[in-house]
Formats: C-alpha cells, sequence, structure tokens
C-alpha cells in the first residue's frame, strides 16, 4: 500500500505492471487516471497549479488508504497525486487496485477516488484568458463521497 | 495557550500570510472559538471567518469539524474546501 505526492509525471504502464507482478493470486488490476481538461467553467485553461498541505497529504491518503482495505479485500493499492504547476492533458493522479477479482477493486478503487476528492488536501488554481482564479469544490464531489457512508 | 496557525490556497492569498504563532486568550479552546477570535480583527478576516463562507480546518494534520478541542502546542490550519484528483 503505498502513496506518493510528487511534482513529476507518472509511467502509469510501469506501475500497473509493477503492481501486477507482485503476485500471481492478483487476478485483477483497476486504475483510474485524471488529466488536466483544457475547458472548465466555460473557460480555457492554460495551466493548472495544485498546492497542498505536504505534513497532511501522505497522512490522508494514507488514511484513504486504510479505510479502502478494511472495507474490501484487496491486495494491494497505489495513490500518485502530482503538484505544482500542469498543462492540459498532464496527468494529475494515479489510483490503483489490485485483488483476486475485480469486484472488490473496481469498488475501492472508485472509493479511493471519492475520498481522495473530498478529503485531501490539494487546491487547483487555474489560469485562463480571463485570469487566475481557484477552482471550486463541487457539490457532486461530496455527494459522490456520502454515497459510501451508508454502505 | 500557544499554538501556530496555518492558512492554505485562497485563504493563504486573502490574509498574505501562510503561518503564525497565536497566544490564545482564556476561552479560545475550539475551531469555531478560533474563527470567531481571527474574524474579530475585522477587514478580509472578518470576511473570511465569520461564518458566511465555507473554512475547513485541521488540528495537527486531522480534518476536524468547528465543534473540535484545541490544545496547547497544537497546529491548526484553515483552508477552502479541498479541490484535488
Amino acid at each position: 500500500m503505498s502513496v506518493r505526492v510528487q511534482l513529476e509525471d507518472f509511467d502509469v504502464a510501469a506501475e500497473l505492471r509493477a503492481l501486477r507482478l507482485a503476485s500471481a493470486e492478483i487476478g485483477a488490476v483497476v486504475s483510474f487516471v485524471g488529466q488536466v481538461r483544457d475547458i472548465n467553467d466555460g473557460d480555457d485553461v492554460q495551466t493548472l497549479t495544485l498546492e497542498h498541505y505536504p505534513e497532511m497529504t501522505t497522512r490522508a491518503l494514507e488514511k484513504i488508504t486504510q479505510e479502502a482495505q478494511s472495507r474490501w479485500d484487496i491486495h494491494d493499492s497505489l495513490i500518485i497525486h502530482r503538484v505544482g504547476t500542469l498543462k492540459p492533458q498532464d496527468q494529475i493522479v494515479l489510483v490503483a487496485v489490485t485483488s483476486q477479482h475485480r469486484g472488490e477493486a473496481f469498488k475501492a478503487c472508485e472509493f479511493m477516488m471519492d475520498y481522495l476528492k473530498t478529503q485531501a488536501p490539494f487546491w487547483k488554481k487555474e489560469a485562463t484568458s480571463q485570469g487566475e482564479r481557484w477552482v471550486d469544490a463541487k457539490l457532486s464531489d461530496d455527494e459522490a463521497q456520502a454515497r459510501w457512508e451508508s454502505e | 495557550m500557544n499554538i501556530k496557525v496555518l492558512y492554505f490556497a485562497r485563504i493563504k492569498e486573502s490574509v498574505n500570510y501562510s503561518t503564525e504563532d497565536l497566544v490564545l486568550p482564556t476561552g479560545v479552546t475550539t475551531v469555531t472559538a478560533l474563527k470567531n477570535h481571527l474574524a474579530e480583527r475585522g477587514g478580509t478576516w472578518a470576511t473570511l471567518f465569520d461564518g458566511q463562507q465555507m473554512v475547513r480546518a485541521a488540528i495537527n494534520h486531522e480534518l476536524v469539524e468547528n465543534m473540535a478541542p484545541i490544545s496547547e502546542g497544537d497546529e491548526v490550519a484553515f483552508f477552502p474546501p479541498v479541490t484535488g484528483g
């Protein structure tokens, strides 16, 4: 179970290969990759800068990982989240989960993304042709996280 | 009581600095009380901490609610709702 916060890009294929080959009991690898969009709220996005709270970020991501581990029978998981200034089509985040069967990995991966969106201390600021602005949190992200509370 | 306060993202830009050491008056022992204490500075502080804006808090790197108690030596952080991922 590992979490990484980094400025550098990551190689999804290499990361998934390492997770997959860790054990022959793994039958499923599920992953989510987030990438920077070139349009947000109707304006073109030139760059996206991610700020975070370093002392808290790793701890928050580890807590999300542990929660997923306690809910589902998963073999391993990985979260990589980038910080710093990114451009459209840059990768922002990778969440990957391995398990014996697909159901556990699908659920755990979605759960980890939904919690990351609402619990991990990252903030996005975008530079558009209209100037710089902080991205507002979305109600739909809170709702996505709330679904898991009742399960 | 001595604490350290950190500000992030939009809030950091509004107040124009990222961290400060505070000596809290007696009675300021929860996140809500600290927000009210900061709002008393007026101006931008009042706008940010008068309860109209959504300000999340963490104590010693854990997300907390407004009723959470603050203790000597704590690191308290204030920030807008998170937008990672």
